[in-house]
């Protein structure tokens, strides 16, 4: 299948190749590796150097994620405020280590390096929404509710 | 009709600040009162949060945290009058937190709509660039150098002498590019300016593009701040509708374009040499420097590449005159700096202030020392690449100069507290993994050096050989400052030497043993 309707009025943006790659995880939840060949060649770039980028950012996705995704921040604020022992809980209450989506499919867990919200330590990112003063009891309740919305949607 | 003030920043949001404005909506329309709410940036007490501001004829009262179930209460307490309530703070203008504060940058934030062009007009916005385009472009940039504003992300370099180069390069197109991939742990000041008021970093970079001659501006917004990206999205549509930006900025003849593009999650694209080679849509991978990016950056176009806070501190800087600018401050460390208290501190939030002051003053004035009521152990400033202060150093005034002199440094002004429950053994491990994770590669001493650092710093925590084991870790640290390509593995060393000297006892080291 082709994906260029998705970006096709990118492709002449100066620079475009992370833009690109943003929309299509945009649409699709992830960047198909098939598309790397058809970006390639309407980017005038080698598959090399569209693996390369591609690969090169935590962001972007080979595979699709759980149908819920849940980043916890592992910085210095947040592990002051006790990051790690929540890292530990999301683990636990997941049943998935870090970077990992569960057996199931249905959470996606990952670390982040900073969400920008650290006076409200620790925080967490549930579905791109910012959450903060994350304790495990609240994690619990925003796992729940996002679980909740997504099987309602 | 009363106005009531509800924060739309992303910190506000995370604690629950658009479920208390709905609740507030609704509450209202039970009791058949009219409200009208604005969405407002945040006032930067962001242990209030959220914080809800109620318009009164005496000013604007404050009421915080709030959370859903307050909301009846407090219409009950008559809070639309400024009524009394257990979580009400009276005048917010007159919160000591606030009060104390030098609020140049930061003049609006938190008071205004951030995506109202006319809130922003009323509160002195667009000022600075009507001043900027009366100006021959080398007169806004030596108002800049006379400023004495050194870049605000976290190098120092004086701004002038950046804008001053770029200037004086011949090319058919310049540059002006934003770097908003705040990475930094304990630093939100950035994202803050985004999210709450756009349009003064939209009217810096257009100054930007007048005093150097660059028509075309990019912003690069880390991922990690989708509602920023948004907030900018927005700005930006709105002042080129409205003239500031463009083929015809106000009507002055000179263009100016902006556009925003997101980056991935990699925190070397902080790096400016690595920025560009991301918005070029390459791997973020680090530049030799020279050539400088004033003069080959983006496109190898000469490119201004500013932090956020440094071009949101030159509308005032051309509003009210470099020498108002200057006033403020100490040493070669002129202006004011938004301090950001992040970690284990009680009163954490933002704190623009003249550079003079202490950690002291910030961490237990402002801050009222750490959340969990323990003592303050070790302050680490400027991100993940700076020192861990001790409390013995908390005296020393904060002045570029006077942290180098401490082996420290300013940064970005962000401060993460640890309580004396942190093992510092574990946080100098902890850098060298940040490192090892985001090393972009392309040099040895970072990307090998963390990677045997953690390795290093794992034997010390087990005590396999350990005197020779630290040895090795401050070679191993001597190397990577010396000779990395970059900052990250240049400054990752710093967290982690300043551990080992002022924790020993976290590395196992007898403090008798450090005398021998």
């Amino acid at each position: 299948m082709s994906y260029r309707d998705i970006y096709a009025d990118l492709v002449d943006e100066p620079g475009a190749l992370l833009p690109i790659f943003h929309r299509i995880q945009d649409r699709l939840g992830h960047v198909p590796q098939d598309a790397l060949p058809e970006i390639a060649q309407a980017l005038n770039l080698s598959r090399a150097e569209v693996h390369g980028v591609m690969s090169f950012y935590h962001d972007f996705r080979a595979e699709p994620a759980g149908r819920c995704v849940v980043k916890v921040c592992r910085a210095e604020a947040c592990q002051a405020m006790g990051a790690n022992a929540l890292v530990r809980h999301a683990e636990q209450r997941i049943g998935t280590p870090l970077g990992s989506t569960c057996a199931d499919g249905s959470v996606t867990l990952e670390a982040t390096y900073c969400l920008g919200n650290c006076a409200l330590s620790p925080a967490v990112m549930v579905n791109g929404a910012l959450k903060g003063r994350v304790t495990p009891e609240r994690f619990d309740a925003l796992l729940a509710a996002a679980q909740h919305k997504e099987q309602a949607a | 009709m009363t106005r009531i003030y509800v924060p739309r920043d992303s910190a506000a949001l995370s604690v629950g600040a658009d479920e208390v404005a709905a609740a507030i909506v609704a509450e209202a329309a039970r009791l058949g009162v009219t409200i009208e709410l604005v969405r407002n940036g945040s006032r930067g007490l962001l242990w209030l949060e959220p914080l809800v501001e109620v318009a009164t004829p005496q000013g604007r009262v404050a009421y915080g945290p709030v959370a859903v179930e307050d909301v009846p209460g407090l219409f009950a307490a008559g809070f639309l009058n400024g009524g009394a309530h257990a979580l009400a703070h009276g005048l917010t203008e007159q919160i000591p937190y606030l009060a104390r504060q030098e609020r140049l940058t930061f003049a609006r934030v938190g008071i205004t709509d951030p995506l109202s062009l006319d809130d922003y007009l009323a509160h002195d916005g667009f000022r600075g660039l009507r001043a900027a385009l009366a100006l021959a472009p080398a007169a806004v940039v030596q108002q800049v150098t006379d400023s004495g504003l050194r870049g605000r992300g976290g190098a120092a370099f004086p701004t002038g002498i950046k804008w001053k180069t770029v200037l004086g390069a011949q090319a058919a197109q310049k540059y002006v590019v934003c770097n908003a991939d705040e990475g930094d742990s304990g630093t939100f000041s950035d994202r803050m300016i985004m999210e709450d008021d756009p349009f003064v970093l939209i009217e810096g970079m257009t100054i930007a593009g007048i005093a150097t001659g660059a028509t075309r501006g990019y912003i690069y917004v880390r991922s990690e701040y989708p509602h920023a990206f948004e907030v900018l999205g927005q700005a930006i549509a709105m002042a080129t509708q409205a003239g500031y930006l463009g083929d015809d900025v106000l009507g002055s003849g000179r263009a100016f374009r902006l556009d925003v593009r997101l980056g991935a999650g990699a925190y070397i694209c902080g790096e400016e040499t690595a920025l560009l080679e991301s918005l070029e849509g390459k791997r973020g991978i680090v530049r030799y420097k020279p050539p400088i990016p004033a003069l080959k950056g983006l496109f190898g176009q000469p490119t201004v590449v500013n932090n956020v806070i440094s071009f949101a501190s030159v509308p005032i800087i051309l509003d009210r005159g470099a020498e108002f600018y200057k006033n403020y401050g100490m040493g070669r460390s002129r202006g004011t700096l938004p301090f950001q208290l992040a970690g284990n501190i009680r009163h954490g939030g933002l704190v623009e202030k003249a550079f003079g002051l202490t950690l002291r003053d910030l961490v237990e004035g402002f801050g009222g020392g750490t959340a969990s009521g323990r003592p303050v152990r070790a302050v680490q400033v400027g991100g993940p690449l700076g020192a861990y202060v001790p409390a013995s150093q908390f005296d020393t005034p904060l002045d570029y100069e006077a942290y180098v002199g401490i082996s420290a440094m300013i940064g970005h002004g962000g401060l993460v507290v640890f309580d004396d429950t942190v093992d510092m053994a574990e946080m100098a491990r902890y850098a060298m993994e940040f490192c090892a994770i985001e090393s972009c590669g392309k040099c040895t001493p970072c990307r090998i050096g963390s990677t045997r650092g953690v390795e290093v710093i794992d034997r010390i925590i087990a005590n396999q050989d350990r005197a020779a084991n630290i040895e090795l870790l401050r070679s191993l640290c001597d190397t990577m400052l010396g000779g990395s390509l970059c900052a990250l593995g240049g400054m990752a060393p710093y967290p982690v030497l300043s551990a080992l000297k002022h924790f020993p006892q976290d590395f196992g080291i007898e403090t008798s043993q450090l005398a021998a």
